[in-house]
């Protein structure tokens, strides 16, 4: 797999990347998912919101095939499909960045972005090849990385979102998933996240992003759906909605008002 | 150069086009922020030189030397093994009993059974292999420290040492065999030794400079040639000198620069392969590793292999300088030499950082404590406990010069 320039669509009708519908999960008695759908066109950024133990991460689980859906159906640009281990999904084309940083802190950037599917001439690593592409992506990515040989230890967490992101391009995936990318991150860091987020939908990808970051999902989402006890939760475009309108939907309350309430209460 | 051009890694802060005084700035740099090198290990080397020829003359003699090159090159082949398991962020500490094993195997093979040499050295090597197998198979379909996997194999191995030398408890092997001669007897000629030493450097600057013009030519920073051709000049010059200087007496053994080859070879390797790639990526963060696609068990399993191949043919090794193998072979000291040995030259205990040059280094420093104790004070009481010293000095400066990499922000 190489990284190649994508080539802008012909069709301005943006392609329905992603159908999920109906999807279940169980953990022994533990239903983590139950009847979630979800839809992913090319070209927007959908957030998921949820409270913990929502079913966020069991979403993005299954479709990254580490945790295989037990029903439900999945169409991916209109095929149905299976995703039963993360080299099925990956293969579709949907790339996962991890909540907890993926990257190796030993090794320079080039090496992280080109990990596990490095460029070989004649079973040598072609160092000058991925250093000359990581530049390139870099640079479409308008991403700020001050050097691409220090070792990733050497980078802010922003930048080192930054490369795990950029890492996701190099397979030329059409979705990439990327659970709480802004997590830990100081505001001019997580401003610089949200334009490379910005930057894949530009790339005509399907964006899924997971967050807990209500100020963030309404500046870079165009779509939010929530999740709510492992059901879908509500659905929103972000135009024509408050934060209220979703802490609402992911507490369950109607209104403000009532979720204070719902807050004040003992739990029992 | 053309500095007019924009490069393509223009915005880069570290890579600056390499020039003869940035190069020198750059390298205190690296060495205050913690990023040490092999630099701790050359100072080691030359201050322990220092000390033992003020107290014993004979230190520093060129006959001196050539034993001690040729006493380095079986525990330090078996080092080279230890070193990639360390870059893993694993121990092996079963090597002597394996190095022991295939001593054995090599000394019954031959002399008992009259087997042919090639035959018998290739089954020593394979019996490594098949135990490094085991090793990663445990570690990874149980999950199990390698701590522990090698504590047993250490002693299973001993048990599988003692079985195949029986009754006897020591065979001799005859002097004129090759294999006794390759490991007392031969030695590079003179002209031989310089010719390899420039051949290699020239061949090792050649692919330096064709790959500073292939970034050149990609746009990309690159070292200037006058740059890569000082510092192969120095490194020649080093390295004739050092040849010349052993020329007095013997000279190279064969066997030495066989194992310089190898170390060679495994740091080519570890530095140009996609398989070297991934040994450094699993050291550094296994779930990062996994996570992309590398396949985390086969690592595992083929650095395990290869550890305890190098093991073995340190062992073959020790066997042909001894000229027998024994119940002691591989015994004591050899564990723990070659252990300390990657550590001294600089592989890191913690995994992701260091490389196969690190066991040459780290021999030269251990066989030079043990052979100037020896020179000084026959009592090997002082001798353990020094080497323990200056072992600990070792993991003390790799755990200090961590901490100060973590503190430049540099891993």
């Amino acid at each position: 797999m190489t990284y190649r320039t994508p080539i802008p669509l012909r069709t301005p009708a943006p392609e329905h990347l992603l159908e999920l519908r109906g999807i279940s999960k169980r953990f022994g008695a533990i239903r983590a998912l139950e009847g979630v759908d979800l839809d992913v066109y090319a070209g927007e950024v959908v957030a998921i919101v949820g409270d913990n133990g929502a079913g966020k991460s069991t979403l993005m689980k299954v479709l990254s095939g580490v945790h295989p859906h037990d029903s439900g159906t999945i169409r991916f640009a209109g095929n149905p499909v299976t995703i039963s281990s993360p080299t099925d999904s990956r293969r579709l084309g949907i790339e996962s960045v991890y909540q907890e940083l993926s990257l190796c802190d030993n090794l320079d950037v080039v090496s992280n972005l080109w990990l596990g599917r490095e460029l070989r001439t004649g079973g040598r690593l072609d160092e000058v090849e991925m250093e000359q592409r990581s530049w390139m992506l870099l640079r479409e990515l308008s991403a700020r990385v001050s050097s691409v040989r220090v070792p990733v230890a050497a980078l802010s967490g922003g930048q080192r979102q930054t490369v795990a992101i950029a890492r996701s391009l190099i397979g030329n995936p059409r979705v990439v998933i990327l659970d709480e990318p802004t997590a830990a991150l100081g505001v001019a860091q997580t401003a610089e996240v949200l334009n490379l987020i910005e930057r894949l939908r530009e790339r005509r990808l399907g964006v899924i992003l997971i967050s807990h970051n209500i100020a963030d999902v309404q500046a870079v989402a165009d779509r939010i759906v929530v999740l709510r006890l492992g059901r879908n939760g509500g659905e929103f475009r972000v135009a024509d909605v408050t934060s209220e309108m979703i802490i609402g939907a992911i507490t369950g309350a109607t209104s403000v008002a009532s979720r204070r309430t719902a807050v004040a209460e003992p739990r029992t | 150069m053309t500095p007019e051009r924009a490069l393509a890694d223009a915005g880069d802060e570290q890579t600056k086009p390499g020039r003869l005084r940035g190069t020198a700035r750059d390298a205190v740099t690296r060495v205050r922020s913690g990023d040490l090198g092999p630099t701790p290990v050359i100072v080691g080397l030359v201050i322990i030189s220092l000390i033992f020829q003020a107290l014993n003359p004979t230190f520093l003699s060129s006959t001196n030397l050539v034993n001690l090159t040729m006493q380095s090159a079986a525990v330090g082949t078996v080092a080279i093994g230890v070193a990639l398991v360390l870059l893993l962020g694993e121990i092996d500490i079963s090597v002597g009993s394996v190095s022991g094993l295939a001593s054995a195997v090599l000394a019954v093979g031959y002399v008992q059974l009259e087997l042919a040499l090639p035959i018998v050295i290739a089954a020593s090597v394979v019996s490594g292999a098949l135990i490094g197998l085991a090793f990663g198979v445990l570690r990874t379909r149980f999950g199990l420290p390698s701590f522990i996997i090698t504590l047993a194999g250490l002693l299973a191995v001993l048990g599988l040492q003692l079985f195949v030398l029986g009754k006897t408890g020591s065979i001799n092997i005859p002097f004129d065999s090759w294999i006794v001669q390759f490991g007392q007897q031969w030695f590079l000629p003179a002209w031989a030794s310089y010719l390899l030493i420039v051949v290699s450097v020239v061949c090792f600057g050649w692919l330096q400079v064709s790959h500073s013009l292939r970034r050149h030519a990609a746009g990309l920073t690159s070292t200037a040639t006058v740059v890569i051709i000082a510092r192969s000049a120095a490194l020649m010059i080093a390295l004739l000198v050092a040849a010349w200087y052993l020329n007095l007496s013997r000279g190279v053994g064969v066997m030495f620069a066989v194992f310089v080859l190898l170390a060679v070879v495994m740091q080519y390797a570890l530095m140009r392969t996609a398989w070297g790639r991934s040994v450094y990526a699993v050291g550094g963060n296994v779930e990062a590793a996994r996570r992309a696609g590398i396949r985390v068990n086969r690592v595992y399993i083929s650095v395990f292999m290869l550890c305890s191949s190098f093991a073995a043919l340190g062992g073959v090794f020790a066997a042909a300088r001894l000229a027998a193998a024994n119940q002691g072979s591989g015994g004591a000291d050899t564990n723990l030499n070659a252990i300390a040995a990657a550590v001294i030259g600089g592989t890191s205990l913690f995994g992701g950082r260091g490389s196969a040059f690190s066991a040459v280094l780290g021999i030269l420093v251990i066989m030079s404590i043990t052979s100037g104790l020896t020179l000084i004070n026959p009592d090997s009481s002082i001798r353990y406990m020094i080497t323990g010293a200056v072992l600990l000095l070792a993991v003390v400066i790799d755990s200090l010069s961590r901490r100060s990499r973590a503190a430049a922000g540099r891993a």
